[in-house]
């Protein structure tokens, strides 16, 4: 039984009687006995080796692939080895929030470098030190421009679906309105959105590139939304920001996304990285942990957890969010992937993405499988699928190929820089001989 | 020390990616950057060093004795991080087949069920990824059943004045108005203010058990009933579980709903403030009202399932999958006995710390605790000058990672120490001698304390400043 207790059974004879108590039972009087000392049942109480076979043998019951080709707001992105490197370190693993700035500078540092990179990535003028992923930064964002004047939000109709899902639950919970902007050709559909721009809309929502991969026209949303007074929240892609107008060259009020494609693994699902940025107009609107550079008294430079006072732990109920602990290990996950890739890197990357996946949508047109949206698109798209997706996903799954989602009756592919030219070939080969 | 951006030198970097293997294609030029993007360019080694530098900065666990009180911070097992690392595990895709993501399921299914042996409930959820966000799940759910049986009128959820500043802040944003219960002198709930405040508009109460003074409050099974009574829900605070694990389960105390940290109590590490797991127990009435992408066994393997009258998403996705695998193997570990033994030697711990810190420490509650316990310092404040905040930092001159401060608010110049099952005898000696020679620095040379730290990579900072004119971003 390992229970990772140092203290010896002799030792704890003896700590029990110098606090004068016989037994460790004596130590829980205060609980009724009615209550007290249930059955527990429940597995375990194995050695290290049995655990870690045990857990080996489940993880074997998962298939994971060589090839993937699907996205839909996870990315398989290649992963430098400097970034696991850093970010197993014990200290960084083990230590907690860092209230106490004085031995916390490594990991307070830490943050506020990687805030600086999502401020330059986004365009934008403040981050935050990160929130659980893309879906609650979306959420939270939301929450950030809402008052009691307005108490709407519109959401494009093309943004994630797990986001809107998120946002709506958020949405519930404040007494916030979420209204869903029609699409058009897979796109926000712009006239629609003039006319939903009335009073009480506090905010759009757009996601750039948009759930079926396509880029939407940021620009006109954000002049609309600012015509009506109302705030932009731009959902970007972080890969796609190293190449694309950013929401700060947009003019956006606040940018979040999901920053899982910066360095981490996709470990069905989660830890992940929600990242958030807004102009200093809103700084103090922000939820979460923000870090701020000082000086010591002996005027030497430092960084500390500041602008406390938006915060649960001294606000209470009229704090901002209830957010405590947030994603700070993936937070420096994203900041070391970005830093092994350099701004180079990352605009290498998302162009390498792109090309590919422009590359693998001809292939698969060639193939019979005609893209269902017309437009630039970033690293994903729709095509229409012939037969059932289930019959082509199937035949690429028994050559070790993960193929894109169904979606709609049809499929939404993804390439990212991982993909070679050849398994892509492959790819469009199996693809095209399992409609044939 | 410098930053990333000062290490930046034009052209050095790190060669990652191979060239193209496919024609360039670029996105039409109105569509592209114009602002360059400024990321540091710095050579492996560079990088390597920087954050081997910023690591001797900052301290873990695994560096020393660090009983922050609330937070739970044991030993995190060096074994769980290396199976949650594992291809099969880390390499998969969130959105596959189920049938190729049986193991992950099987990961979700298996520790909800020793999760909910351990808290006495039916069903787990791990979809929320913090404790925080566990609460703001529990009262959306609390909020849903009350809805749907058609009581509009349950607006309130009662919070006692010493629980953690995250239960009024989830309260208020999943739409409750939050009503403070007072604790009496010994801290407990003041059942007279509990019975007063409880009512028709009561759509629950958030409490945590042993509380934030470290005191299990022996009326709980009254305090429940009082609640439900008043046809309101009892909602478990699950922050301070590691007492009380395998010795007490919130289930059978009249909790209807629970939170976990994983990230405290099933020893899953926590990353300088994160990736946590926060897990959600209900009873089975409060099951419909789930969030979506819930793992259910049936004939033929694990399925996801969407609750009937579910409350939507949280997140995207199922949860902080890596962290409850590594709490699956801690449990796997640990076992029902293990659980217990674990929750005892806390108990044991803390109660044997705060005896040896007698000889010069107030606690602010007399009698046993239970797996942590708050000093007051008022005292000595009004007599030296010292305050909490000056013994915290001569903590870290002494060595070791400080207790909470300030906390909870109901007990002036607090320190809040939980030392954890996962520190030996020897390490709680050698604390309670810190400790002591702290409180002898105190009435000998108070000015030292007022100084310290002097052994940290920096001084006291200027905390004022940094919120006044924010400077939160490297200026280039």
């Amino acid at each position: 039984m390992g229970g990772y207790i140092p203290s010896t059974e002799a030792e704890r004879r003896e700590m029990l009687a110098s606090i004068g108590l016989a037994s460790p039972e004596e130590l829980f009087r205060q609980v009724p006995e009615s209550i007290r000392f249930p059955h527990i049942s429940m597995e375990g109480g194995l050695s290290e080796m049995e655990v870690s076979r045990e857990m080996e043998e489940i993880s074997e019951k998962n298939r994971v692939y060589r090839s993937v080709f699907r996205g839909a707001g996870a990315y398989d992105h290649y992963i430098p080895a400097i970034v696991p490197a850093v970010t197993s370190k014990e200290t960084f693993v083990t230590a907690y929030t860092p209230y106490q700035a004085e031995i916390s500078q490594g990991v307070l540092q830490s943050i506020f470098e990687y805030q600086t990179m999502i401020c330059e990535l986004t365009g934008m003028d403040v981050s935050n030190a990160s929130v659980y992923d893309g879906a609650t930064a979306a959420a939270e964002a939301v929450r950030m421009t809402v008052d009691t004047r307005r108490m709407a939000a519109l959401v494009a109709d093309t943004i994630h679906p797990m986001v809107l899902e998120t946002v709506q639950t958020y949405a519930d919970g404040a007494g916030v309105e979420i209204r869903r902007v029609p699409s058009k050709g897979g796109r926000c559909d712009l006239d629609a959105l003039r006319e939903m721009l009335v009073e009480d809309v506090a905010c759009v929502l757009l996601q750039s590139p948009n759930f079926f991969g396509l880029v939407e026209d940021g620009d006109s949303v954000v002049a609309l939304a600012h015509a009506n007074q109302s705030k932009a929240i731009l959902s970007v892609n972080p890969i796609a920001c190293a190449l694309y107008k950013t929401p700060g060259e947009m003019g956006a009020d606040i940018a979040v996304g999901e920053g899982q494609p910066l360095g981490m693994p996709l470990s069905f699902g989660g830890p992940y990285l929600g990242f958030m940025a807004s102009t200093s107009a809103l700084m103090r609107k922000l939820p979460g942990r923000i870090v701020g550079q000082t000086t010591d008294l002996e005027g030497k430079r430092a960084y500390v957890l500041t602008l406390q006072a938006r915060e649960q732990h001294i606000r209470r109920e009229k704090a901002l969010s209830n957010i405590c602990s947030n994603q700070a290990l993936c937070a420096m996950t994203a900041a070391v992937y970005m830093a092994a890739m350099g701004g180079e890197g990352m605009r290498q990357a998302a162009r390498a993405c792109h090309a590919k996946a422009a590359y693998l949508r001809a292939a698969l047109e060639k193939a019979g499988f005609a893209p269902v949206h017309q437009g630039e698109f970033f690293h994903e798209f729709l095509t229409e699928c012939p037969v059932e997706p289930e019959r082509v996903l199937s035949a690429l799954a028994n050559q070790g190929i993960l193929g894109g989602l169904p979606v709609n009756g049809g499929i939404l592919w993804c390439a990212t820089e991982k993909c070679s030219r050849a398994e892509m070939d492959r790819l469009a080969r199996i693809a095209r001989e399992a409609v044939g | 020390m410098k930053l990333l951006f000062e290490r930046s030198r034009e052209g050095s970097g790190c060669a990652i990616l191979p060239p193209l293997d496919v024609p360039e294609c670029l996105p039409s030029p109105e569509l592209m950057r114009k602002t360059p993007l400024r990321l540091p360019q710095v050579a492996e080694v560079d990088l390597s060093r920087h954050y081997a530098a910023l690591e001797k900065r900052a301290f873990g666990v695994n560096d020393g004795f660090y009983p922050l009180g609330s937070c739970t911070m044991k030993y995190n097992p060096k074994v769980n991080e290396q199976i949650a690392a594992l291809p099969g595990f880390a390499k998969l895709h969130p959105l596959s087949d189920e049938r190729d993501v049986q193991g992950a399921m099987e990961v979700y299914f298996r520790a909800g069920t020793c999760l909910a042996a351990i808290t006495g409930m039916d069903y787990m959820t791990f979809q929320a990824a913090a404790g925080a966000h566990g609460e703001f799940l529990g009262l959306l759910l609390i909020r849903a059943y009350h809805r749907d049986r058609g009581d509009f009128a349950r607006k309130k959820i009662l919070v006692p004045d010493s629980a953690h500043g995250t239960n009024p802040a989830s309260a208020a944003m999943a739409g409750f108005e939050v009503v403070s219960i007072p604790s009496t002198a010994d801290g407990r709930v003041d059942l007279e203010a509990l019975r007063m405040a409880a009512g028709p508009d009561t759509a629950g109460l958030m409490l945590t058990n042993p509380n934030t003074l470290g005191i299990f409050d022996e009326n709980i099974l009254e305090i429940t009933r009082i609640v439900h009574a008043a046809g309101g829900l009892n909602y478990y605070d699950g922050a301070n579980l590691n007492a009380i694990m395998g010795v007490a389960r919130p289930g059978d105390m009249g909790f209807d709903v629970v939170h976990l940290n994983l990230h405290k109590t099933f020893s899953t590490p926590h990353g300088g403030g994160g990736p946590g797991s926060g897990a959600v127990g209900v009873k089975a009435f409060l099951a419909d009202f789930l969030p979506r992408r819930q793992v259910r066994k049936e004939l033929g393997g694990y399925h996801f399932v969407d609750p009937p009258k579910s409350v939507g998403a949280v997140k995207a996705f199922y949860g902080n999958f890596a962290v409850v695998v590594k709490a699956f193997a801690y449990l796997l570990s640990l076992g029902p006995d293990g659980v217990r033994q674990a929750a005892e030697c806390a108990v044991l711990n803390a109660n044997y710390l705060m005896h040896a810190l007698r000889p010069g420490y107030t606690p602010a509650i007399e009698g046993m605790c239970m797996h942590e316990f708050v000093l007051s310092l008022e005292a000595l404040k009004r007599e030296t000058g010292v305050s909490a905040l000056d013994v915290a930092k001569g903590m870290i001159d002494g060595g070791m990672h400080p207790p909470t401060m300030y906390f909870p608010m109901i007990v002036h110049e607090a320190l809040m120490l939980e030392p954890t099952e996962t520190e030996s005898r020897q390490t709680l000696d050698w604390a309670a001698g810190v400790m002591l020679e702290i409180l002898r620095k105190a009435r000998e040379n108070p000015e030292s304390l007022h100084a310290a730290p002097v052994t940290a990579p920096v001084r006291r900072l200027d905390e004022v400043t940094a919120a006044r004119r924010p400077v939160l971003r490297y200026p280039f």
